[in-house]
């Protein structure tokens, strides 16, 4: 086979101009870690559903729920007692003729309204309890920690019942129940991250630099434990509004003619032979509420720390 | 390892002594006396007062109160006049106790059944169902589900009776509202453990020896990933004391939980703070096992507590 030669010409080249920092271009838009993990919870399909129908009781119970129906929570009606789901009483109505409707949405403005405390609680008393005992350590960090090892000795059930004995039920009780006992395990959480960070480099550099301790947690420890922190919220608020319910079952909570989710499943609960749509529909909920929550929870985890993910 | 134990018992010991010293000054500070009676005169009033030590300096009565509660003696119930209030709860301990555990055995057994199958098939329907209630238990409170299953197993289907505790089949759906938290709880801990240990260097080496595949999971993986269970104790315990209050209520059970409610009802305040004290008990006795068995098991929480 004979070779067929072709001479070389430089024409026939095209040159490259050599760019050094070609190789280092960033292709796209820099992802924060926010935008990162808002990226990875939109894949997580049950998250997001679970927001989505968060936010819709959100809506429902305080804005939509009571603007379109045209009955209160509170008036009896002796003559409409039991009446089952109709096109007056979306819900029916119960022993006491009462709207079901507005009577659940009420009972859910109670719920959300306890989560969104404990969660408020979480950040105001446990975030700065732990990132103050973290940060100071030394003599400060032990008795921080004795207390909360104290108060973590004694179930918080018990402490919210005490608490319903001594103060008259209701849900300012409640939320004092919850305020003594729900923000330890939050305080645990950031003062371990406190501790694992406030030796790294880049507080170390803030320091050096002349930084206040205040201006160290606050503008470099707190947002780089910010996920940590936003995973613990949102398994906070499901067991407060846990607390609430269970609480308002045995009798302790919400008192009438105040209706919560907890009070409202108890009544069904009595009425389930004959009656049992006053139970199921508290009930349905009531779960949806804690399903979302655990669901976006999850959901939240795996996409603020990938690590996490099992 | 002996200090470890004696600091973490100190600490329960201070903890019980607090909630103790709680409720003797919310018994103070309640409103009314049980001798609040119009009919009883002055001087009748005294005596009574003289009787049970009520006209003492606060400081003396707490002194007596503490040195009783130390022997067991939570005082008389208010309610059922002169009964003492440990011994209404002696009597209703086994009811609750024989629910509870067999709710502990129900979810053990069905809890790890589901975790392991889902471990083995991994991302599968076996696998899904058992994330599914994981959420589900953790989700759907025990005085949602009781209700659920009085209806649907007791009086739709008519295969349990649905109230009243008289032989064995009346404990089955109690226990069963009970257990599906624990269920979830353990399903859960046992598959991500399994899932976890199963990744490690030692079940491969097991394989490569020649193990069969039962021999590997049963003494190596799942050995191990029984460990952290332990950690599951004391949230067990807590779940189990506030279920029993609502599950029982919910059968009418004559335990200590459905007697706590009734006692609330009532305004029965020795009652309520004995059961307190007897509860707080409980708790921490479980957190106390919890802590050393967990200290036997990983020696770096034994060394790191002692540093502290």
């Amino acid at each position: 086979m004979e070779t067929r030669h072709r001479e070389l010409d430089p024409r026939l080249f095209e040159s490259v101009e050599i760019d050094a920092y070609e190789g280092e271009r960033i292709a796209g838009p820099p992802v924060g870690f926010w935008k990162d993990s808002w990226v990875r919870l939109k894949k997580n399909r049950g998250a997001l559903i679970s927001l989505a129908v968060l936010v819709l009781v959100f809506i429902v119970a305080f804005v939509i729920g009571p603007l379109i129906s045209t009955h209160s929570p509170y008036d009896q009606n002796m003559t409409q007692r039991y009446l089952g789901p109709t096109s007056d009483y979306w819900f029916g109505t119960d022993k006491f003729g009462r709207d079901m409707w507005t009577r659940v949405w009420a009972g859910a403005r109670v719920s959300l309204y306890i989560g969104l405390l404990a969660a408020l609680l979480d950040i105001f008393v446990g975030v700065v309890y732990g990132a103050v005992s973290g940060y100071l350590g030394g003599r400060v960090d032990d008795v921080m920690q004795r207390i909360i090892e104290i108060l973590n000795g004694i179930p918080s059930l018990i402490i919210a019942i005490l608490a319903m004995i001594v103060f008259n039920p209701g849900i300012i009780t409640i939320s004092i129940a919850i305020g003594l006992t729900g923000w330890t395990f939050m305080a645990r959480i950031v003062r371990g991250r406190m501790i694992q960070l406030k030796d790294q480099e880049f507080a170390l550099a803030s320091r050096s630099l002349g930084a206040s301790g205040f201006r160290v947690v606050w503008k470099h420890l707190i947002p780089n434990s910010l996920g940590l922190i936003v995973i613990n919220l949102m398994f906070t608020i499901p067991s407060a509004i846990f607390a609430e319910a269970f609480l308002s079952f045995i009798g302790l909570g919400i008192q009438v003619p105040e209706a919560s989710l907890g009070s409202l499943i108890s009544d069904g609960a009595g009425e389930l032979r004959f009656h049992p749509y006053l139970l199921w529909l508290p009930s349905i909920v009531f779960c949806l509420l804690m399903i979302c929550f655990n669901l976006l929870g999850d959901g939240l985890r795996d996409a603020l720390d990938p690590k996490m993910r099992k | 390892m002996l200090r470890y134990v004696a600091r973490r018992t100190l600490y329960m010991l201070l903890a019980l002594f607090v909630i103790i010293s709680v409720t003797f000054f919310i018994s103070k500070a309640l409103p009314g006396t049980p001798f609040a009676d119009d009919k009883l005169t002055p001087q009748i009033r005294k005596q009574l007062y003289e009787k049970y030590g009520l006209d003492e300096p606060i400081l003396v009565q707490y002194e007596k109160y503490m040195l009783n509660v130390a022997q067991g003696d939570l005082g008389n119930s208010f309610y059922f006049e002169s009964r003492p209030v440990s011994q209404m709860i002696l009597q209703r301990l086994p009811v609750s106790m024989f629910i509870g555990v067999q709710a502990v055995i129900f979810g053990l057994v069905i809890g790890m059944v589901l975790g392991i199958v889902a471990a083995l098939r991994h991302n599968t329907l076996w696998d899904t169902l058992a994330v599914v209630v994981a959420v589900l238990g953790v989700s759907v409170p025990s005085f949602v589900l009781g209700p659920i299953l009085q209806y649907w197993l007791g009086l739709k289907l008519g295969w349990f009776p649905i109230a009243f505790f008289e032989s064995w089949i009346y404990s089955v759906l109690p226990s069963l509202a009970l257990s599906v938290f624990v269920i979830s709880t353990v399903a859960r801990f046992i598959r991500t453990e399994m899932l976890e240990v199963m990744g490690q260097d030692y079940i491969t080496l097991a394989k490569a020896k020649g193990l069969s595949g039962l021999a590997v999971i049963l003494k190596h993986v799942l050995r191990n990933a029984l460990i952290p269970l332990v950690t599951v104790m004391a949230p067990l315990t807590i779940y189990l004391i506030t279920g029993s209050l609502v599950v029982e209520q919910i059968f009418a059970v004559p335990g200590i939980g459905e007697q706590f409610v009734q006692s609330i009802v009532v305004n029965d305040y020795s009652m309520i703070l004995g059961t307190t004290i007897f509860f707080s008990v409980l708790f921490i006795l479980a957190l106390l096992i919890q802590d050393i068995m967990y200290g036997i098991i990983d020696p770096r929480i034994r060394i790191s507590g002692a540093k502290e």
